[in-house]
């Protein structure tokens, strides 16, 4: 813990605050998108907004795995295990994600599917392991991050020829995703992107450049610590005082400019670009996800149990579109804290503690109270 | 529980399980409890040997408070669901300022459990009372069938008594009160869980669960006028600071940096995305009360063994949206919710 400690040092955060307070300029504003859900969570519970002049606005990005999840695609993961009986294997934060009729996983379980939280791919293949009469299938879900253990999983499960393991394959793109917000019809109002801290171990930083070259935006990728955060807003804010737009690395710990190159590899192995895939908020976007390559098109849960994808339209009042793409804040949706709420989910936002709404709902909400 | 002695054999403890017999009614159950539960258990109100148990009038106000416990896995480092389900229901009475004084204890075993492993939670349990001061005066078993329970799960019920005077409320809480927590935060809930995923860390995460009277008694003893009392139980110090907010009508304004966490539990925390803040504990309290008597309920608190990291970690403020929220050790503030749900780990 002593190293973690480190990174949340409250000191030397009011010295890095002190330094962008001095070298804002006056009459400006800063726009700033952290794109991962994991800034998002740190900001709000170390409470980093205090420590900020008024001029730096921070945007939460869409980079929250289940955020992205449209309706149709936990209507499958649903259908494959209250209709196909499946043991349906799943990540924490997607048990509550809402589908379609006010039903979830969780609620799902409670009906009678056999539901199951797993912390890693390995749980998922030991149970498919330790039941073999049994289909067992995997919801894929996430960004670059938790793609490798997906494939690690499918290929384990292929070396070990079973039979009763499939993935519902979900993973996303992230550069997919900044181009999209970044082509938004009427324009960005953004400045600059922290850029995301686990993605970036895998695919290193050079994926961001186009941003910075094509877009001018400075993109600063940084860890997932308090200090990490601080630290690249400082440097956020140096590249737009110099009128620069370059990918600076504040995560230099764990980054590099080529990522992790066997990760990327094994990734490259099992899976290949879909033509499209629907994001909730940003629409169906070309080649922005992954699908299993024909090698190991067995182990698709989709083709297996012939569960096709369907879209959903979203609930009319609900702006976790407009927030997701950086134009909205909770605050301006109408639903927000009341109707949709942490126990009562409408948009996905206010799922995960990493989601927008929810981050705001949990750790904000005192600021408009008090104001 | 009919406690009179029947002849029979003996029970095998060592390879025989829990079966359906021993919730029937007939000479399986009367040996089970005679040879397990009245041994382990043993005192005048329970060799009475009657459907229930006839007590001595206390004087004072009673005070009674039930629990169900259904902890998985069974044994976790520092306790068991015996020790677990003293401490759980004496805790609650202690919380009123009361004494408690007896527990009923009622058992659900599931077809198939070891003997060996009842055996091993009833001594503990038992154990667990004989150190509190209360004695386990009646009792009921019922066996369901395999796959539908979880090994076992307790229910006790106890009473306690509490003197004239004493008001102690969840609904007392006054702006410029103090909020006192007698030590570390997440102990038993990340025992339970480490065991539970198979986590091990070097030094092992050990449960707190503890008996909290003799430490209410210590407090009381200071003089000092509580105004409320609260075991932060499931859902941990932040439900049970907003339950108290609310009951109340107040806010409150927390110092993290005051708040004692072990560095274990932390650090299994940080692993599994989770807050400590919402992690069960068994063996703390909460106090409240008025800013010029904190340094002596402290004093008093830091004085008994169960009190030694005790710590003033906030203050009641006046908020009409009873909002609880905390200056983080970062230098920022938040807002410490409800927890919506289950608390589950985050993805990435």
């Amino acid at each position: 813990m002593k190293y973690v400690d480190e990174f949340r040092d409250g000191e030397l955060a009011r010295h890095i605050a002190a330094n962008i307070a001095r070298e804002v300029m006056p009459g400006r504003s800063y726009r700033l998108m952290e794109f991962c859900g994991g800034h998002t969570h740190a900001i709000s519970r170390y409470g980093l907004a205090d420590l900020l002049p008024a001029c730096v606005r921070l945007i939460h990005g869409p980079g929250c795995p289940v955020c992205v999840l449209p309706t149709g695609r936990v209507d499958q993961a649903i259908r494959l295990a209250l209709e196909q009986r499946v043991i349906l294997c799943t990540y924490g934060d997607t048990m509550r994600v809402p589908a379609s009729g006010g039903m979830t996983l969780m609620r799902a379980r409670a009906a009678g599917a056999d539901v199951r939280m797993v912390y890693s791919t390995a749980d998922a293949l030991a149970i498919a392991r330790d039941n073999p009469a049994r289909q067992v299938v995997f919801l894929a879900i996430g960004f670059e991050t938790t793609t490798p253990p997906t494939a690690v999983a499918v290929k384990l499960a292929a070396a070990e020829k079973l039979t009763n393991f499939s993935i519902l394959c979900n993973h996303v793109l992230t550069p997919a995703a900044m181009h999209a917000i970044l082509n938004a019809e009427g324009g960005v109002n953004l400045d600059g992107f922290i850029g995301p801290a686990h993605v970036s171990t895998v695919i290193g930083s050079r994926p961001y450049e186009v941003f910075a070259a094509e877009y001018r935006k400075p993109v600063v990728i940084a860890g997932f610590e308090p200090l990490d955060v601080m630290q690249a807003i400082l440097m956020l804010v140096r590249q737009i005082n110099d009128g620069r737009a370059e990918v600076e690395n504040e995560f230099t710990r764990a980054v590099t400019p080529e990522g992790n190159l066997k990760a990327q590899a094994l990734v490259g192995q099992v899976f290949e670009l879909r033509d499209s895939f629907e994001w909730r908020g940003l629409g169906s976007l070309p080649f922005s996800a992954l699908k299993l390559r024909s090698a190991y098109a067995a182990f698709d849960a989709e083709s297996r149990f012939g569960v096709s994808y369907v879209a959903v339209p979203d609930h009319k009042a609900c702006e976790c579109a407009a927030i997701l793409r950086g134009e909205k804040t909770p605050q301006q949706c109408k639903i927000f804290g009341t109707a949709c709420t942490p126990e009562t989910p409408i948009g996905s936002c206010m799922v995960s503690s990493e989601g927008a709404c929810a981050a705001h709902y949990s750790y904000g909400r005192f600021r408009e109270a008090t104001a | 529980m009919n406690m009179s002695k029947r002849p029979g054999r003996s029970l095998d403890m060592k390879n025989g399980r829990v079966e359906l017999a021993h919730g029937s009614g007939g000479r399986a159950m009367a040996q089970l409890i005679t040879q397990l539960f009245a041994a382990a258990f043993d005192n005048p109100y329970l060799a009475q040997g009657n459907d229930g148990a006839l007590l001595p009038q206390p004087a004072g106000r009673l005070v009674m408070s039930t629990d169900s416990h259904v902890v998985s896995p069974l044994f976790f480092e520092g306790g068991d669901i015996g020790s677990l389900a003293v401490h759980g229901t004496v805790n609650d009475v202690a919380m009123m300022g009361a004494t408690p004084l007896y527990l009923a204890a009622g058992f659900i075993l599931e077809e198939g459990l070891p003997l060996s492993d009842l055996q091993r939670i009833v001594d503990s349990m038992a154990r667990a009372a004989r150190e509190a001061g209360v004695a386990i005066v009646t009792g009921d078993t019922k066996v369901v069938e395999r796959g539908k329970g979880d090994g076992v799960f307790i229910t006790t019920t106890g009473v306690g008594v509490m003197p004239e005077g004493l008001h102690l409320s969840g609904d007392r809480a006054r702006p410029g009160d103090r909020i006192l927590l007698s030590g570390t935060i997440g102990d038993h809930g990340m025992a339970v869980l480490s065991r539970r995923e198979n986590l091990s860390f070097d030094a092992p995460i050990v449960s707190d669960t503890a008996a909290l009277h003799g430490l209410v008694a210590a407090m009381l003893d200071s003089g000092v006028e509580l105004r409320v009392l609260r075991d932060p139980t499931r859902g941990g110090l932040a439900t049970t600071l907003n339950e108290i907010a609310a009951q109340s009508g107040v806010g409150m304004l927390l110092d993290e940096a005051a708040i004692p966490v072990n560095p274990a539990v932390a650090a299994a925390c940080e692993f599994l995305g989770l807050d400590p803040l919402y992690v069960a504990n068994e063996g703390k309290l909460v106090a409240l009360c008025a800013a010029a008597d904190a340094p002596r309920l402290l004093a008093a608190m830091r004085a008994h063994p169960l009190g030694a990291r005790a710590a003033i970690i906030g203050e009641v403020c006046h908020d009409a949206h009873g909002f609880v929220q905390m200056d983080t050790r970062f230098g920022g503030r938040r807002i410490v919710d409800w927890l919506a749900g289950e608390q589950l780990p985050r993805i990435c």
